[in-house]
This record gives structure tokens, C-alpha cells and sequence, in this order.
């Protein structure tokens, strides 16, 4: 059967074996923007992500060499007519998770 | 040694280096000239005048829409960080890539991005909406934008008023 989520699980499946992430959260904002202007004529349901990765392999890159990395994983998914139109990232390494992670519970 | 020679100088002539490898001497095969012209490889021209518009002021954005009336929340949101940072607008440029289709499409290849909106400071790119935001509130563009010189100054705006 065919799945229903075909862009989610090819973002899913290339960013886990290209990254082997310690955290993916994969987000479908695209109801959010379904009524603007850009997606009239667009039927896909998939075109609106925002993505939370965690991996080693951003070790040592800035953030623009890190979402360039994403990006290239995801070249035809964005390159695609009616794919996605929209791509928030936040990349982060382990420790800078694990630092986040004790600012965030410090504050409250 | 001649191909290093040559290499160099290609590298110089054009304005963006270090980007694709050295051509190799032989002719590309027919699947490589495919292959160039699926990805729509941007004219000489349009990287020209991208290459000037990068210049054309210290701090540029390339967006949807104009600063006034945003066409995308990225790009607003984009503007609101550097209108919250206290950017001249002076030594600001904003691009609608919406408005020509060459741009829109040649800017992305040019800066090796695939989204808008994107940020140039001192022609260098720095990133699109979600690394602006971040860099606003980690505090790095604060840094970058005052190492650059490209904020208004304070009191400023009280033109005449301050001493000392």
C-alpha cells in the first residue's frame, strides 16, 4: 500500500541513513500555509516541514555548512514541482542538545 | 606547471572561487552536459549581476516581497530581526527575488541555497531565516552586525542634539 506520507518518509529514511541522527522530529506544518498564495493549484499535502536533527555529523560545521548538508540529502525532494515548498531546520550536535536541554529546565 | 597556472587564474577571474572543482582537460561527456543542463547552470550574466548586488550594500537580503510589504513569514520574519537589530538603513538592500524570475532562481545556485530568504553581510552569505533567527538570539549577529559597522548609531537619530 501506498504511503500516505511518501515526502515525510523520504525525508525520514535519507536524513537517518546519511546522518544517523540521535534526535529526528519531523514537523507537516503545511495546513499552516495551505491558503497561501504560492500553494493555490498545489493538491500535495507535504509541502510545508520543519525539522529537528540532532547528529554527530554536525560536528565542527557552522550552521550554514550543516543545513547545507540537509539540503543536498533533500535535492530532489525541494527540486520537485509541488514538493517542498518550505524548510525550517535546527541542527544541532549532541552537546550542544544536551547544553539546551539544561538551559531550558534551568530557567523554570 | 601550466594546468596550475591556469587553475589559479580561472580562479581569480571568477568571483566565486573554491565552489565546484577544477574542469579537467577533457571534453565532459554527453552525460555531465545533461546533467548541466538539468540543473539549469545560471549565465554569466546573472552571476554578474548577482555578484553586484551582493555589493551593493554591506548588509543585503534577498526576499519575497519588499521590506515594506513581505510576500512570506520567512522573509518578515527576516526583516523584523534586522529592523530589531537596529540595521542603517543606509547600508541595507533588499532584493524581491519575486519580481524577476532570473534572480529567483539564479540566487540559489549562486549561494548554493535553495530557499529565500537570504542574508549577504559584507558579500558574505550568511544564512537564511532559520540561522538569522538563531544568530539573533544567541547573539551572533549582534556581534557580526556591529564588527561590521552596519547598525545606526546611538543618538544618532537626535541628529544635533548630543554633546559629549
Amino acid at each position: 500500500m501506498a504511503s500516505g506520507t511518501p515526502v515525510e518518509d523520504a525525508i525520514r529514511q535519507k536524513i537517518t541513513t546519511a546522518l544517523k541522527p540521535t534526535t529526528l522530529e519531523i514537523y507537516n506544518d503545511s495546513h499552516l500555509h495551505a491558503h497561501h498564495k504560492p500553494m493555490q493549484g498545489v493538491t500535495s499535502r507535504e509541502t510545508h516541514f520543519r525539522l529537528v536533527i540532532t547528529s554527530e555529523a554536525f560536528q565542527s560545521k557552522m550552521q550554514p555548512a550543516r543545513h547545507r548538508l540537509v539540503y543536498s540529502l533533500l535535492k530532489d525532494e525541494l527540486a520537485q514541482e509541488g514538493g517542498i515548498h518550505a524548510l525550517q531546520l535546527r541542527t544541532m550536535t549532541p552537546e550542544e542538545e544536551a547544553k539546551r536541554r539544561t538551559q531550558e529546565t534551568g530557567t523554570d | 606547471m601550466l594546468s596550475r597556472t591556469v587553475f589559479s587564474r580561472a580562479v581569480r577571474q571568477t568571483a566565486f572561487s573554491a565552489i565546484r572543482p577544477a574542469a579537467t582537460p577533457v571534453a565532459p561527456s554527453p552525460f555531465l552536459l545533461s546533467l548541466a543542463a538539468q540543473r539549469r547552470l545560471i549565465s554569466d550574466a546573472v552571476r554578474q549581476a548577482i555578484d553586484k548586488a551582493v555589493a551593493s550594500a554591506p548588509v543585503v537580503l534577498f526576499m519575497k516581497g519588499t521590506p515594506e510589504t513581505p510576500q512570506c513569514g520567512f522573509s518578515r520574519a527576516s526583516i523584523q530581526v534586522l529592523g530589531l537589530q537596529g540595521v542603517n538603513p543606509e547600508k541595507f538592500a533588499a532584493y524581491n527575488v519575486l519580481e524577476d524570475q532570473e534572480l529567483r532562481h539564479g540566487i540559489k545556485e549562486y549561494s548554493d541555497w535553495p530557499t529565500i530568504p537570504q542574508l549577504y553581510v559584507d558579500k558574505e552569505f550568511v544564512g537564511g531565516c532559520d540561522i538569522i533567527i538563531s544568530m539573533h538570539q544567541n547573539g551572533e549577529l549582534a556581534k557580526l552586525l556591529e564588527e561590521k559597522g552596519v547598525l545606526v548609531k546611538e543618538g544618532e537619530q537626535a541628529e544635533g542634539e548630543t554633546k559629549e
